[in-house]
């Protein structure tokens, strides 16, 4: 084997080749022959990148060190993008490891747990670290980060989005997003990593795809399976992967055919102290939830599509139609999915829903202070609006609060100083008032600072924008199907300053 | 059984030995005696028959493989069932077997074999997963067989194989880089690929193995281009990124005569406004362009390529993708390759990428950062966007500063100075050190609000928090640096605070104000000295450096009132225990005190040390990221990370465009036979892609009107080029059905050579399977075949049908027996539609019917004979197949079953392998029996047609003529099946069997002996 090192013995006479004697084998290439490693002397072998590579003959050489003298940036030795994938606990534990390439030690994530360690709030965890040898990206998402090896160049958001890409398949898959959840399907989480990574990189990860090849969880499915040993993994080629709408499966059928849509507009504001608005604007979101046989060809228009200014839609979606007639034309995928995000232009002026009137005194001697908190509907189109829930991040001196509430219930945390205020449906006749006092730790001074509160509230039928869809058509398919849209306004961001 | 289960049995297992769940391996005996006695019941159950024990273990193993745990020493046990039928067990095993695989090299060669099988399925999905688990096992040894199934499935007729051969072309890369060249044959055969979905995993492939090799886009570049917006997400990424860099080399920059338009006007008041860096910038630009000026001037004006403005507008659509990685990488393609007026588009999309999660937002913001410095006027509409919520996380919070400070200009420094203001209020104190430091930076580039910000800032000396006082010193000092003389009340007002202020930065800070600006408040100086004095032996370092600092200067500028304090402070140095204060100390004093040995510096010591110092310069640390490829993992940490690609300066010289053109008579690549309703779709999608080009242009191109005539007619070219070429495409498919069309006709001819039919037999999937004739008949001793009964005459009414085993290689399904089925009609009339239905299968055997038999136009007539092969897959056991024989008016259930001989094909060997393979086939595997010789059986002759008559053996040769040695394989696993036959004078014999399925062994040497006896 032209592996097998060439040894050399220090007891006989080798005479070490001169500089003239190197140059002529340099220019005459005799005398030298290329071999992958040399012992150049007892257990010291000088040896090429294949030799490095091959670690079951580096066993059998007994090396158990390598010193990289290599040069250049062609010399990395991996060159996939996703390395490996592990998933951390709150606690730091490391509880489902998955290698896309060689296998890296679980180590390499001490790196992290540090910085987890240092950071107050698991979300001021940096998402790119860099270590000596690899490159940690990580997302934290449900309690949970999901921790990425990098070794190379790789854009960022490629493995971030692609780490979100996965923990929304658990979801999908399993209904939630746990450390039980994944532990319990530990074997199912593991084959759908298998499929939607290869090499490192995505190989599929449209959701209909996905369960065409691994058939999500079922009870009744589970019980069959045990009895018939059938299995839960499909052995066709998933249609999607090969026609030009991936995003869809063949075959779809349903003795009830619907087509739901939900008009999900979120408003982010920051009013400052005196109740202005210092910046505010609405996004929104178009679910879906389509049941419809065969290959359904949608149409949805809106009555006044020039309200939205900036829009992103899913890749069913047709681009050049939008464009032309301001119409979403798609080809839905199967069951649920998102089908635009879009924001309303800047010019509007948004309608700002609730008004707090507020104020949060500290007396000057340092030992308390005094909190009055009111909250009324504002501009709400005539509609109530319920699940009002304020909250405010109180200073780290405030020890504890006596506060009476009119409506709802007031909860204060001590350890992480939020005061939680669930006031539920606002009644305009009867505002709700939370009053009382603050009492400080002792000795501390007054606070420089003044908190502020964030809002949340929800109000139905409502699409605050005044954005209407106007009407959904179905072609390529015979059936009648039902269909219904749904709006709906949250508070997004929604921050008062105090 | 669930993995439910499978978990917390293996948690409970292990819970009885004190939680080894994430113990690497403690050595104490208790756990390793348990953890070998657990391994052993999953060998068992892995060495079961029943799949669902198989299952069950193998979901144990990878849940084991998943917490990473040790699972290496069953790998024999599981590389076993590697070629199990149940499809959930084996891709679990190839779980394992990917995992485990360099670790066991040996072992793993075992397994080697079922991939290359796998590789030959008509299953595409077989194809592609066995193409993918054999390329993800790095074992050296195998590299020349993954190249060779490499090449092989780049040309495969299905797509998806194709997409696995692109995703396995990295994979051999990294295991063997001589490699290479090989390799790079591979990505130029799969660049011209005309699927979408290949697309994106051949230039994955392509940056990994040859990005320098920019030359073998060239004639990919439109045909990427216009794919693009069908690829998948990821793809598009990569495409996208790739393509930015082709372009840099490609291209000229849009952006050249930028100084000519300047000197316009227009452009010049909009971009002159943004401040003084950028000003310095463009001025540096500038300069570089009047160096070259000249060049310029002769220069025809600039006019862009059209291919450039093919993926400048190809790419745009990408911009509303819900993918964030997609946005970022058309944003930065934008950034580095559109001219200046047309980059603003990418702004409102980054916007939007912010509202997404925070880790998004993280880097999204990194590079807002670094083009908001460049490219101000592009992010100043949505200045409110990066307002600052005290909800959001500090790193966003400290990157949302960044870019609000990027983007400060005089109108609208006052709305960004308020909102400082309000984050100073702020709880999380390093956001507040930031927002001082902002609030400096806002100071230093804006000359108007210099004032007003260094107000804001003394009032914050009076602030409760020390750190936020401690900031402000700092970021002050800075500012008084660029003008001193106004502001010696602000110096007086920081001497005070020395007294309250104990964080270390902010006293040195105060002390190196004073010395430096003493004469400016000649009073209060000697006294600070004093009161440093005091406490000098307390102090931080830095401080002690700069009381002796301070001491030094006074000294020069006022020793009269200072000299016994400088010796005082000197002394406290000169025995301090840090050494940088001891010998700072030495020498200060060398240098300013004169003595007769004391040279000729310390007459220069008041120049040295009160020269007129520049005022820092303080600026953001995003300035310049720009020479790293935005977007990328570099850029981010501002490092070059491993195998980066530099993205390249614009060439003076456009290189020769005509390079991208595609010939019109191109060859045609084999896979485009995919279906040609693909094709179709697919030109459906690009169809109105083209006709895009007028509705792009509106207001981007009235900014450079005299090109923009150009560049139109430009991208009309380019859309005619791509017409021309489709038309080119639908030429081709033409010109292929043709070709399909001879070769549907040449096959049928040679169907006909094979079976002697009066009536052509419609074979409806030939084209998937593409029937090679086979030439071998010389292996088996054709003639001699023995014909079974399937329907006698009179059961079937008059028709009647025999059947034999044709012993011929079944081309549709190598896995599959042959079997050749005459039809005899001798009834009165005709008989129609002859076909099976309802077959009646052993679990793992699969038919594969004839074709069905007059459908079409012909019948079979009376008194007519036809004969038609079908395919059996018997899984390798003598069980009977039972099917239903159908004609048009009646159903027959008749069943096939084959001698065990038939079960296998021959197979040629050297004595040498032969040997070699027979001492492998020891033990329980070998079947000897003795025997004594029919008499007609003498003869080394007769033995061999006895035997290969018997069994579907090829003879392989031998020296001695009393042995004779057979060789074959089973048709459906491909185990080795060797017979000897050494005979004896007396005429008695000894027949050997080797075989793995002993089963078919034991069966086989009865069958032989049976005919050697007659």
């Amino acid at each position: 084997m032209s592996h097998e090192a060439v040894r050399v013995d220090p007891d006989m006479e080798y005479l070490t080749p001169g500089v003239v004697d190197l140059e002529q084998m340099f220019w005459t290439g005799l005398g030298a022959t290329y071999t992958h490693c040399n012992q150049v002397w007892p257990n010291l072998y000088i040896g090429d990148k294949k030799t490095a590579l091959e670690k079951p003959g580096l066993v059998e050489m007994g090396v158990t060190h390598i010193i990289n003298a290599a040069e250049g940036t062609w010399n990395n030795v991996s060159t996939e993008m996703i390395h490996s994938l592990f998933l951390v606990n709150p606690s730091g534990d490391i509880f489902l490891e998955k290698h896309w390439k060689s296998v890296v030690s679980r180590s390499v994530c001490d790196y992290f747990l540090e910085a987890r360690e240092k950071a107050l709030d698991p979300e001021d965890v940096p998402p790119v670290i860099s270590t000596p040898h690899h490159y940690l990206i990580s997302i934290y998402r449900d309690k949970l980060f999901f921790l990425s090896v990098i070794q190379t160049e790789v854009p960022p958001l490629f493995v971030i989005e692609f780490l979100h890409r996965v923990a929304e398949m658990i979801q999908d898959y399993f209904g939630e997003c746990s450390e039980t959840v994944i532990k319990d399907n530990v074997v199912m989480v593991y084959e759908l990593l298998e499929e939607m990574l290869d090499n490192g990189f995505p190989l599929a990860t449209e959701s209909n795809v996905l369960k065409e090849m691994i058939r999500p969880p079922t009870i009744l499915r589970s019980v069959v399976n045990t009895l018939t040993g059938s299995s839960n993994v499909g052995d066709k080629l998933p249609t999607g992967q090969l026609s030009t709408i991936p995003w869809r499966r063949a075959g779809v059928k349903y003795t009830n055919n619907e087509a739901y849509f939900d008009v999900v507009e979120e408003i982010d504001a920051i009013l400052d102290r005196t109740g202005t608005t210092v910046f505010a604007e609405i996004q929104g979101v178009v679910e879906a939830c389509v049941k419809l046989s065969g290959m359904p060809d949608l149409t949805l228009s809106f009555m006044n599509p020039r309200l939205l200014d900036d829009v992103s839609f899913h890749p069913c979606v047709r681009y050049k139609r939008w464009e032309s007639e301001r119409v979403l034309s798609f080809i839905p995928p199967d069951g649920n999915f998102t089908l635009m995000t879009y924001h309303v232009n800047a010019q509007n002026l948004v309608a700002i829903p609730v008004y707090v009137k507020h104020s949060i005194n500290f007396f000057e001697s340092g030992s308390g202070g005094r909190l009055d908190l009111t909250v009324g509907p504002k501009q709400t189109m005539g509609k109530t609006v319920e699940g009002v829930l304020v909250t405010v991040h109180m200073p780290k001196t405030v020890l504890s609060v006596s506060l009476n509430a009119t409506q709802g219930s007031y909860t204060y945390d001590n350890a992480t100083k939020v005061l939680v205020w669930d006031i539920g449906k606002l009644n305009p006749q009867k505002l709700p008032n939370l009053r009382g006092s603050l009492s400080l730790q002792t000795g501390a001074p007054k606070p420089e600072e003044n908190p502020s509160l964030n809002i949340d509230l929800k109000i139905q039928q409502l699409a605050i924008s005044g954005l209407k869809v106007n009407r959904l058509d179905m072609f390529g398919e015979k059936y009648k199907p039902f269909k219904g849209v749904k709006y709906i306004t949250k508070a997004g961001k929604f921050q008062v300053r105090m | 059984m669930s993995a439910n289960s499978a978990f917390n049995e293996e948690k409970g297992g292990s819970s009885n030995v004190g939680e080894p769940e994430y113990g690497h391996d403690p050595a104490s005996g208790g756990i390793f005696s348990s953890d070998y006695k657990r391994h052993d019941d999953l060998k068992e159950m892995l060495d079961s028959n029943k799949d669902s024990l198989k299952l069950e273990a193998m979901k144990r193993i990878v849940a084991m493989i998943a917490r990473g745990k040790n699972a290496s020493d069953l790998f024999p046990a599981v590389v076993k069932n590697v070629a199990c039928k149940n499809i959930e067990v084996k891709k679990l095993v190839y779980v394992y077997l990917v995992r485990y695989a360099e670790e066991q090299q040996d072992l793993a060669l075992l397994s080697i074999s079922t991939f290359q099988r796998g590789l030959k399925d008509p299953n595409q999905l077989i194809r592609a997963s066995a193409l993918r688990v054999l390329s993800s096992i790095r074992v050296t040894i195998i590299v020349p067989i993954m190249m060779l199934a490499i090449k092989e499935a780049a040309s495969d007729m299905s797509p998806y194989v194709r997409k696995t051969a692109a995703h396995a072309i990295p994979k051999l890369y990294s295991l063997d880089p001589d490699q290479k060249d090989c390799l790079i044959e591979v990505i130029e055969k799969l660049l011209a690929d005309k699927t979408t979905l290949v697309a994106g995993s051949v230039v994955m492939a392509f940056e990994e193995v040859c990005p320098e090799r920019i030359d073998l886009i060239h004639k990919n570049y439109r045909k990427l281009c216009n794919l693009l917006i069908d690829v998948e997400e990821w793809g598009q990424v990569v495409i996208i990124n790739m393509l930015t860099r082709y372009a840099r080399t490609q291209f000229l920059n849009p952006n050249m005569n930028e100084s000519l338009l300047e000197e316009g006007g227009g452009e010049k008041a909009f971009y002159g406004s943004d401040g003084d860096d950028d000003e310095e910038e463009d001025k540096d630009e500038k300069d570089k362009k009047k160096a070259e000026a000249p060049s310029v001037v002769k220069r025809k004006p600039y006019v862009m390529d059209p291919d450039h403005r093919l993926l400048l507008r190809n790419t745009k659509p990408l911009l509303q993708s819900r993918n964030a990685a997609v946005v970022m990488a058309v944003a930065q393609l934008y950034f580095h390759l559109a001219p200046k007026a047309e980059v603003g588009v990418i702004a409102k999309a980054l916007v939007r990428l912010m509202r997404s999660h925070s880790e998004v937002q993280y880097v999204v913001l990194q590079n807002v950062a670094t083009m908001s410095i460049k490219r101000r006027g592009m992010f100043e509409p949505y200045l409110k966007s990066f307002y600052i919520r005290s909800t959001d996380p500090t790193q966003i919070k400290v990157l949302k500063l960044e870019v609000l400070t990027n983007l400060a200009n005089e109108t609208n420094i006052s709305t960004i100075l308020r909102e400082f203001q309000t984050y100073i209020k702020s709880m999380d104190k390093d956001f507040v050190a930031a927002t001082i430091q902002a609030i400096g930076r806002c100071a230093t580039n804006i000359g108007e609000v210099r004032d007003t910000c260094l107000n804001g800032l003394v009032q914050l000396l009076s602030n409760r928090d020390e750190l936020v006082v401690a900031e402000s010193v700092v970021v002050i000092k800075k500012l008084l640096q660029m003008q001193p003389e106004q502001h010696s009340d602000i110096i007086k007002h920081m001497a005070k605070l020395t007294d309250n202020i104990q964080v270390p930065m902010a006293r040195a800070s105060i002390l190196w104000l004073i010395g430096e600006y003493c004469e400016h408040v000649p009073k209060i100086a000697p006294d600070v000295l004093r009161k440093m004095a005091k406490t000098f032996t307390n102090e931080e370092d830095i401080v002690k450096l700069q009381i002796i600092n301070l001491a030094a200067k006074l000294y020069l500028t006022n020793s009269k009132q200072t000299k016994l304090l400088t010796q005082y402070v000197l002394n406290l140095a000169k025995y301090d225990q840090n050494y940088d204060i001891r010998d700072r100390a030495r020498f200060i004093r060398q240098l300013i005190v004169p003595t007769d040995k004391s040279g000729a510096l310390s007459k220069y010591a008041k120049k040295l040390f009160l020269a007129l110092k520049p005022a820092p310069v303080l600026e953001s640390p995003f300035k310049d990221r720009d020479h790293f490829q935005l977007g990328s993992l570099s850029h981010l940490l501002n490092a070059k990370a491993g195998g980066y690609q530099e993205l390249p300066d614009w060439p003076e010289a456009a290189p020769d465009p005509s390079v991208r053109n595609v010939e019109v008579k191109e060859s045609v690549p084999e896979w485009t036979k995919c279906s040609s309703r693909e094709k179709r779709k697919e030109k459906k999608v690009e169809k109105p892609f083209y006709s895009d080009s007028e509705g792009e242009s509106g207001p981007t191109e009235s900014a450079d009107s005299d090109t923009a005539s150009d560049s139109e007619s430009g991208s009309e070219e380019s859309g005619s080029g791509s017409e021309s070429e489709e038309s080119d495409q639908q030429s081709e498919s033409g010109s292929e059905e043709d070709e399909e069309e001879e070769e549907r006709k040449k096959k049928k001819e040679k169907i006909k050579d094979i079976f002697p039919l009066n009536i052509s037999v419609c074979l409806a999937d030939h084209a998937i399977f593409p029937l090679p004739v086979s030439t071998n008949q010389t292996i088996t001793p054709s003639g001699n075949l023995k014909t079974y009964e399937l329907l006698h005459r009179i059961t079937g009414e008059g028709l009647s049908v025999e059947y034999c085993f044709s012993r011929q290689p079944f081309s549709p399904d190598p896995h599959m027996v042959a079997v050749q089925i005459q039809f005899t009609n001798s009834a009165a009339s005709e008989a129609k539609n002859l076909h099976i239905e309802d077959a009646k299968l052993q679990s793992g055997m699969r038919m594969k019917e004839f074709p069905e038999i007059g459908h079409h136009r012909c019948t079979l007539p009376a008194g007519e004979t036809v004969s038609v092969v079908m395919g059996i897959d018997f899984c390798d056991s003598t069980q009977a197949a039972n099917f239903q024989l159908c004609t048009h008016t009646r159903k027959f259930f008749v069943s096939i079953q084959p001698p065990v001989g038939e079960l296998m094909m021959p197979i040629f060997m050297t004595e040498n392998e032969f040997k070699k393979e027979q001492g492998q086939l020891m033990g329980m595997n070998e079947i000897t029996e003795k025997v004594t010789l029919g008499e007609k059986c003498h003869g080394e002759h007769a033995v061999i047609q006895r035997v290969t008559t018997a069994a579907n053996l090829s003879r392989v040769p031998c020296g001695s003529d009393k042995e004779c040695r057979f060789a074959g394989k089973t048709v459906t696993s491909g185990s080795l099946v060797l017979v000897s036959v050494v005979t004896k004078d007396n005429g008695a014999a000894q027949v050997t069997v080797n075989c793995e399925k002993m089963v078919i062994g034991t069966m086989l040497v009865k069958d032989i002996l049976q005919t050697l006896t007659q």
